[in-house]
């Protein structure tokens, strides 16, 4: 059984994000890259499954759309564990190119359990992994936060509203995975680090996949009105401005 | 020609999140001088289809079959894309919510629809026809045009009013032929959580931090939440001490909330905290630190200990409630 975990390359959250050009372009000076949250869980719980002999789960791969530059990020996830990765060498304008781009990528290998995660904490679309399943016509289950081999059989639990579901589906399938999937990501070692480097890195070329969807502009949220402070001795005077001034209880 | 909304229902009953979508779609059809239809998926009986006429739903598709009971994207989508042909959707809403966002990006591609997730409010043109939503986790609002004939929006909770515009909706049942092998998703086991508010439909939400200092302490945030008719969220730390549990924690890799009051108790209010509530229309803090993050979000706040402010506002509940 291989595992493909699709990884995005994101800023890191504490960035302050700034806009060129007039605001319709993101401004990458000073930006530290960062494999996405959701894909780093993704990437951990899948090398856990790996490790368990149990599950028959053999190789993990990982795979990325983007330019050369992205391969520090890239390196960080074979440091991390993955044996193998795929870069699709492309600028994607949007997450139809990423998701036509990664169905590539899937055709190509020889892949039973996919993993996306469930956003991305740029553009927090939340598309890239159903978009893929549609477009490799696999099955795909959404809001993961546990995930199984147990006899060759996939065991998932997924997050409905006000609780969980545990389902099954046939492989290969899409999993979107979100928190709860890995407890803490994994941490490159030195080992790893320097095993990294030998480990191979395909670069595919882009497939012809136009973008649905462009971004034309960007704007800074709305400032908010300044706090009004409440004494701490008065603290019911609270509820009364929730009531009779801001109107929310 | 039309724009389409999926009207979701729990157990077959729809939520004020169905009306928001239907309010939506009523402007977005207005803007486009066309009509609206909804998507009914499930049993759902027709009085409470007829709900949607309230908001300006004109028509209503409605499907149920028993293999459709749990949700499998590929099949919903493919069923939801029937629909649209039939109806000639230039728009489709849906959530974006759990389902929402497992089924339109599957529709994109099967359609080969630009889709716009997450969308704030109403479209900003409709030619080009552009829309707004929240990027870098809250740092920023993007304009995106979807360039493509047909168009998806998914659109955030509690972002849209609710408008009346009664109208007495026309009921039509579309029957699906599927069999077994066109579902792949076997439901095994469900646990619900049954009677509890749910941090996603609360428009108010107590939420506490580390500031807490220990499990034993959130009595008072129980009580304040139960009074309020407010559902509890926590920080992150909070959840990984196992001190609530997980479904609990909002922030950037925990939910993303928007109510329309949010108590942030003891948390300092970290970019990946604020990353989950920054919608939220109040955010309310509470803090012995003056110099926490936090009250830059916030519009009121109160620098103090938790444990001796959490039972004024208690009292001062209960005195409002029994006036």
């Amino acid at each position: 059984m291989n595992i493909l975990v699709c990884i995005s390359n994101v800023p890191d959250t504490t960035t302050k994000v700034k806009f060129t050009d007039n605001h319709t372009r993101l401004d990458t000076a000073g930006i530290q890259w960062v494999i996405n949250p959701w894909d780093e869980l993704s990437l951990t719980r899948a090398l856990e499954l790996k490790d368990d002999a149990s599950t028959g789960v053999k190789q993990v791969s990982v795979a990325h759309v983007g330019p050369a530059s992205a391969e520090p990020t890239i390196r960080k996830a074979l440091a991390i564990g993955a044996d193998s990765a795929y870069r699709v060498n492309m600028e994607p304008a949007d997450s139809y190119q990423v998701a036509a781009a990664l169905a590539e990528v899937v055709k190509a290998g020889q892949f039973d359990i996919i993993l996306c995660g469930i956003e991305s904490s740029d553009y927090n679309g939340s598309n890239v992994g159903s978009m893929l399943a549609e477009f490799l016509d696999l099955p795909s289950v959404s809001a993961i936060s546990n995930l199984k081999v147990e006899g060759g059989h996939l065991s998932i639990t997924r997050e409905i509203d006000g609780g969980k579901e545990v389902v099954t589906v046939p492989s290969p399938f899409v999993g979107i995975v979100q928190k709860g999937i890995a407890k803490e990501p994994r941490i490159a070692a030195m080992r790893g680090i320097m095993m990294a480097r030998s480990k191979p890195i395909t670069v595919v070329e882009a497939p012809d996949a136009e973008a649905l969807s462009s971004f034309v502009a960007y704007e800074p949220p709305q400032p908010r009105a300044a706090c009004k402070f409440i004494d701490p001795d008065n603290a019911g005077q609270l509820i009364e401005l929730l009531q009779n001034e801001a109107k929310v209880i | 020609m039309s724009v389409i909304i999926y009207a979701e229902n729990w157990d077959g009953k729809f939520k004020k999140l169905t009306f928001e979508l239907a309010s939506y779609g009523a402007k977005v059809a207005e803007m486009l001088g066309t009509s609206l239809v909804a998507v009914s998926i499930g049993k759902v009986e027709e009085s409470e289809l007829k709900e949607l006429g309230k908001y300006g739903v004109q028509k209503v598709v409605a499907t149920d079959h028993e293999l459709l009971r749990p949700l499998d994207s590929k099949a919903y989508t493919s069923l939801i894309a029937q629909v649209a042909q039939k109806e000639d959707a230039k728009v489709i809403v849906m959530a974006s919510n759990n389902a929402g966002k497992s089924i339109a990006p599957r529709l994109s591609v099967k359609m080969k629809a630009a889709l716009g997730s997450g969308v704030n409010k109403l479209p900003l043109s409709t030619e080009p026809f552009v829309v707004s939503k929240k990027v870098f986790s809250g740092n920023a609002f993007a304009h995106l045009s979807l360039n493509t004939e047909v168009k998806i929006i998914t659109l955030m909770q509690n972002s849209f009013d609710l408008v009346a515009k009664p109208v007495e909706p026309e009921i039509e049942q579309f029957s699906v032929k599927l069999d077994a092998a066109d579902v792949k998703t076997q439901v095994k086991e469900v646990q619900k959580h049954d009677g509890k508010m749910l941090l996603t439909d609360a428009e108010i939400v107590i939420s506490g931090g580390r500031g807490m200092k220990s499990a034993e302490n959130w009595q008072p945030i129980l009580e304040l939440a139960e009074l309020l008719n407010a559902a509890t969220a926590c920080s992150r730390p909070v959840s990984d001490e196992g001190w609530r549990p997980h479904e609990e924690h909002t922030g950037q890799t925990g939910k993303i909330i928007a109510p329309n009051l949010y108590f942030a108790i003891g948390i300092s209010g970290a970019t990946q905290h604020l990353a989950g509530v920054s919608s939220s229309k109040y955010i309310v803090a509470i803090n012995s630190d003056k110099s926490a993050p936090i009250f830059e979000a916030a519009q009121y706040g109160i620098v103090g200990d938790a444990m001796k402010v959490l039972p004024k506002l208690v009292e001062a509940v209960k005195e409002i409630k029994t006036k």
